[in-house]
Order: structure tokens, then C-alpha cells, then sequence
């Protein structure tokens, strides 16, 4: 059996290594890919005793192919040193460099996350395509051409971790689609970059993705259909996660640097902790919220905000809140459909409902509204 | 990024600039056209936003259920009135504005002349997939 999550886990470090030796990045990342590919057909007939030497080896041989092809491309009175001036083996800041070249700012983020997927996360290519619903060429290029934009990027240097959580963030949120589970390999990444450093908004960003990971067993029936939080069986989501989300969590705000991915863990946590939808801390997640707008003066913050309100308050003081942010928002319809609903005053729910089906940006929240709308138009007949 | 459908008409869309019917080129003209599709479609898969590409037949039938046990029905051949998908491109790209700037380079494809089709293309964005974060 090929132990696959242990090759990932070594892929940076190995493309540290190459890197270290000399190779420039590019060319080492595609070495490496090689090597990993190799290892994949070779090791389930019997693994290496290190490991991590092989892929070393064996990437650096392609390597060291690769250069000799291009240079017998090139002006072949320019004399290159087979063996570059060796510096350091690796580092242990060899990963975390890494993180910081893939996220970098002059990236698009979709070039970053299939960048980051493939030198950090150790996904091959096809991975990274079969999960974003393109062919495998397509992406190949797609990695290419982020490889070239970031070629004159040193390797060492600094990066902002911001970048990092943005480009993880992503990651999770795109959901899981083909064989490679992306909601996970985000959470592997956020805790591979979370132990290397010792900040808090990574541990936010690591708390947030562990407590909607929990829910994600009760999210979607059998059919694949959304299930609301209010409707959600609590008994399926995963204690576990949700334990380690809260540990994480509240280091992270004992620190008292609080940051935006904190306190939208804190609200992830506060619903975690309701037993049964009705015993949601509807009056501190609004307390949130008022952090997190002051943290990022977010439109779509404003939006939940104004639901929490809704729900805290009564749909009265909801609908006085959500008359303050902007009706072109993605969601907002829906959920003045909802507070409408809540209110009392069905007509214009029903109306609202059929209205936010229309523009639901996905499947399932367009199915989820339809119903919705059925729904209150039933009632309302009968 | 988000994926867009690009979809050529054969009828049904508003009228091309030059809109001189294919089969009234020269042979050189079609065979242009089709080099500008396939240099088009490589140029899309070299910057990482080709998905997908497809011709599709101008011949077809709309199909219904036509009750249990009762094999389907057809009402075809199509209407001259009909709208006519003629094929699709799906593309991958990080903003709407790439998805026009495509759309409004695709749509210059040479046609009679040698000169430039400026044939309206339709531009659909596709729904994604549900974001895990919804609160």
C-alpha cells in the first residue's frame, strides 16, 4: 500500500533540499513532482527504507537531467558547474519558505492555491485538476506559468503568513470534489503552517477550519442537499474536532492579539457548543460579529451580522439591521426572506424566497431556496 | 476562478457584422477559421483556462416522455425559428472581464473575406460549488 500522506509530507523538504543545493526553484518543484510520480508507481512494491533520501536522490538526478537538457539548449561556450556550491542540507524554515513563494502577492490566489496544492500540499497535477474540474494540461500550464511569475522571488524571502491564511482559507473553502479531499489536505497544510509559527490568526485559521469540518457529516443528505444549521443532526458532527477547534482556539485568544479567523472561529465555537439549535448563544455570536466588523468593515459581515440580530433580538430589530447593508449582496435576499418568515409575514417570504432561488449562485442553495419558497406557498394555500 | 460557457450560434443570436454564411467561403477562408479555433482553444490551455470545447451537429429533435410504457417522442426536425447552438467553449479564468475580453477575441474569428465574423457570442457563467463557510 502506498503510503501517500507520507509522500506529501515530504515534498517540501525535499524541494528544500534541492533548492539549498543550488537548483532554482522552478526546476527543482518540477523534479520533485517527477520523483513523487516515480515513487507512486514504484513504492507499493516496496518502500525505501529512507524515505526521504529516495525522493532526494531521485529528484536530483531528474534535476540535474533537466539542467543538462537545458543547457545543451543554450550558448554552449557558457561553461555551468555540474555541482552547485553546496549550502546548508535544509532548514527547518525550508517549508514555511516555501509557504510564503507559493502565496506570494504577485500570484492570482487561484494560481497560489495550485501552486501551494502541488509544492506544499505534494498533490500531483492531476489531483489538483480532477479537484478544480479542469483537464490535466490545463492546470500543468496554470502551475507553470505561476512558477514563472514568482521566478524572481528569492527563496528567502520574508513573506507575510496573511498571505499564507488567505491562499489555505481558499483552499477549504472551494469544498472537496475528485479523489483528493480539499476541506482536509487545507486542514493538514493549517496545521503544518500553524506549528511552524507562533501566531494566532493561524490558529484561528486552523480552530475555524477544524469547527465547520466537524459539521460537514450533517451538512448534506444522502441526495446531496444542503441541510441548514437549524435542521443539522448535532449528533453527527464530530466531537473530536470541535474539541481540538475550542483548544486551539482559546490559546489563540489568550494571547489577546484577536484577529478576523478568531473570531469567526468564536462563532464557529459558540454554535459548536449548542446542544440543540435553540440553545444557540445567539446574543455573544452578535458580539462576535460586532468584532468582526470592526476587524474588516466587511459587507457580507454587516449581512450575517444582521441575521444573528434577527435571531438574538427578534426578526424585528433583523430586518431594522439588514435594512442598513446592501441589497445587491450575494445572500442578502435569502436572508430577508428569512427574517420576513420569522416576522410573521409570509406573503413577502414566499415572494423572497423565489427571488434569491433565481440568483443563488449554486445548486444547492438555489434547490434549498426553491424549497423554501414551496414550502411557505403550501402553507399559505392550505 | 470561475468557469464561463461560451456559446456559438447558429441561429438565434443577434446578427454577426459579417455574417456571409460558411458554406459561401472560399476553402482557404474555412480552413483559416478553423486554425484561429484551434490556435485559440492552444493560447487558452498554455495560460491555464481551457476547459472544454465542443461542435455540435445542426441536426436534433426535442424529446419528451410520452407516458408508461410508451417509448419516448420527438418533435424534430427544428423549427427555422428555432434558437441554434451551434458549439460551446468552457473556460476557467480569474475575473468576468477576462471572460468578455475572450469572448470579444473569439468573436473575431475571420470569416468571409478573411475579415472578422463580430459574431455575437452568448456568455453564461456556470454555478459553483457550495462554499464550506456559511455563517
Amino acid at each position: 500500500m502506498l503510503d501517500e500522506l507520507l509522500l506529501r509530507e515530504l515534498t517540501p523538504a525535499v524541494t528544500g533540499v534541492l533548492v539549498h543545493r543550488g537548483a532554482d526553484f522552478a526546476t527543482a518543484e518540477d523534479a520533485v513532482q517527477e520523483a513523487l510520480i516515480q515513487a507512486a508507481r514504484t513504492w507499493p512494491d516496496g518502500q525505501p527504507a529512507d524515505p526521504k533520501g529516495w525522493l532526494v536522490t531521485v529528484a536530483w538526478r531528474k534535476f540535474l537531467d533537466a539542467r543538462r537538457a537545458e543547457v545543451s539548449r543554450r550558448d554552449r561556450e557558457q561553461r555551468v558547474e555540474a555541482e552547485p556550491t553546496p549550502g546548508p542540507a535544509e532548514t527547518a524554515d525550508d517549508t514555511l519558505q516555501l509557504f510564503f513563494l507559493c502565496a506570494h502577492p504577485s500570484l492570482t490566489p487561484a494560481s497560489a492555491v495550485a501552486l501551494t496544492l502541488r509544492a506544499v500540499g505534494g498533490l500531483t497535477t492531476r489531483q489538483i485538476a480532477q479537484a478544480y474540474l479542469v483537464p490535466e494540461a490545463t492546470m500543468a500550464q496554470r502551475i507553470s506559468r505561476a512558477k514563472r511569475t514568482v521566478g524572481d522571488v528569492r527563496f528567502e524571502e520574508p513573506g507575510d503568513l496573511a498571505t499564507v491564511q488567505r491562499v489555505l482559507y481558499l483552499v477549504f473553502n472551494e469544498g472537496y470534489t475528485g479523489d483528493v479531499d480539499l476541506a482536509a489536505e487545507a486542514i493538514r497544510l493549517t496545521r503544518q503552517l500553524a506549528s511552524m509559527t507562533d501566531d494566532e490568526e493561524t490558529a484561528g485559521l486552523l480552530a475555524l477550519m477544524l469547527l465547520h469540518h466537524a459539521r460537514r457529516p450533517a451538512r448534506t443528505r444522502g441526495d446531496g442537499s444542503l441541510v441548514p444549521l437549524a435542521e443539522q443532526d448535532r449528533s453527527r458532527w464530530n466531537t473530536s474536532l470541535i474539541a481540538e477547534g475550542v483548544t486551539v482556539l482559546q490559546t489563540a485568544l489568550g494571547r489577546d492579539r484577536l484577529g478576523e479567523f478568531q473570531a469567526q472561529a468564536a462563532i464557529a465555537a459558540l454554535h459548536a457548543d449548542a446542544p440543540r439549535a435553540e440553545e444557540t448563544d445567539w446574543v455573544q455570536i452578535v458580539g462576535w460579529y460586532d468584532e468582526l466588523l470592526r476587524l474588516t468593515g466587511s459587507p457580507v459581515v454587516q449581512l450575517n451580522r444582521a441575521v444573528a440580530i434577527g435571531e438574538a433580538d427578534g426578526p424585528a430589530a433583523g430586518l431594522a439591521a439588514l435594512a442598513t447593508v446592501d441589497p445587491g449582496l450575494p445572500r442578502y435576499t435569502a436572508a430577508s426572506a428569512y427574517l420576513h418568515e420569522k416576522a410573521g409575514d409570509l406573503r413577502t417570504a414566499a415572494r423572497l424566497y423565489a427571488d434569491a432561488a433565481r440568483s443563488a449562485p449554486n445548486l444547492a442553495e438555489r434547490h434549498h431556496l426553491t424549497r423554501q419558497a414551496a414550502r411557505i406557498s403550501q402553507a399559505l394555500r392550505g | 476562478m470561475a468557469k464561463y460557457l461560451l456559446l456559438k450560434h447558429y441561429r438565434g443570436a443577434p446578427e454577426a457584422v459579417n455574417c456571409v454564411p460558411m458554406d459561401q467561403w472560399t476553402p482557404e477562408e474555412v480552413q483559416d477559421h478553423i486554425q484561429f479555433m484551434a490556435d485559440f482553444a492552444a493560447r487558452l490551455e498554455s495560460t491555464g483556462e481551457w476547459v472544454d470545447g465542443q461542435a455540435l451537429s445542426p441536426e436534433g429533435t426535442f424529446v419528451r416522455y410520452d407516458g408508461e410504457g410508451r417509448p419516448p417522442v420527438t418533435d424534430g426536425p427544428f423549427a427555422e425559428t428555432k434558437d441554434l447552438i451551434a458549439g460551446w467553449m468552457v473556460i476557467d479564468v480569474d475575473t468576468y472581464e477576462r471572460a468578455l475580453n475572450l469572448a470579444g477575441e473569439l468573436s473575431a474569428a475571420p470569416g468571409a473575406g478573411g475579415k472578422p465574423i463580430y459574431e455575437w457570442l452568448e456568455l453564461r457563467p456556470f454555478l459553483t460549488a457550495p462554499p464550506t463557510v456559511t455563517e
